[in-house]
């Protein structure tokens, strides 16, 4: 698959107990959809991230699925609680089996 | 303006055509959101969707889904070839039941969203969105 695949999360440093924030999170990939042809006419494969979820020490936050019908670099925004001190681990889905990560911390403060 | 025996044909062929299509686009809808909701009713309200009334390019159309309270929220794209587009499943620390990505989107039609609220009742908005040019590629 996908070459150059790189995700990129953005998380603020701190945050007060039980506040909630918002974080935004982007992956780059091509995200073909399997309906495009190249020039002869054949279809390209699909190839896509089709699943996205958020942990918060263990702690489901977010579990999105995604269709083809989610643009190039999928780009996600939501909101998470932040109950302690911990670590927010995202993973990325891919439908070649590769699966993709990336973690931040928060601090209380 | 008159027109022949051909074109009057033509126009009839056209514009039964044109109700036919949209009627099965919707039938892959209803069955996508009968899977999701069980066969449960759905209503309106409790829901917002937020989308651009037209967007220049179909292949990133900025969305927003937010639903007080919901487990589950659905998007579909009711003219894409395929029309599922997300599923978020909220989990216990989700601050608000709401999330917001980029869509692709083949040409104008309806985002129909379908959200499975706490109490285990669904409710259903839409929005029809203007698309400049397509972003199914060809």
């Amino acid at each position: 698959m996908a070459s150059g695949v790189k995700p990129r999360v953005k998380v603020p440093k701190k945050a007060a107990v039980g506040e909630a924030i918002t974080i935004k999170t982007l992956i780059s990939h091509k995200m073909e959809s399997g309906q495009r042809k190249d020039k002869s006419g054949n279809i390209i494969p699909r190839s896509i991230i089709n699943r996205f979820t958020c942990d918060f020490n263990g702690e489901n936050v977010i579990d999105v699925t995604l269709e083809p019908a989610i643009s190039t670099n999928p780009y996600l925004e939501f909101q998470a609680t932040v109950p302690s001190e911990g670590e927010f681990k995202f993973t990325w889905y891919d439908d070649d089996g590769s699966v993709y990560d990336a973690a931040k911390k928060i601090a209380i403060g | 303006m008159e027109f022949t025996r051909r074109e009057t044909l033509a126009l009839g062929a056209g514009a039964a055509l044109m109700t036919v299509l949209p009627f099965r686009a919707n039938a892959a809808v209803d069955d996508l959101i009968n899977e999701f909701t069980g066969g449960a009713a759905v209503a309106d309200g409790g829901l917002e969707l937020t989308a651009p009334e037209i967007a220049e390019n179909g292949n990133t159309v900025p969305i927003a889904v937010s639903a007080e309270g919901a487990t589950a929220i659905m998007v579909l794209a009711a003219g894409n070839p395929t029309p599922p587009v997300a599923t978020f499943k909220f989990g216990k620390l989700a601050a608000a039941q709401e999330a917001s990505t980029r869509i692709r989107l083949a040409g104008t039609q309806d985002v129909v969203a379908i959200a499975q609220l706490a109490d285990g009742s669904f409710a259903r908005a839409s929005k029809t969105v203007k698309v400049t040019i397509g972003g199914c590629g060809g």
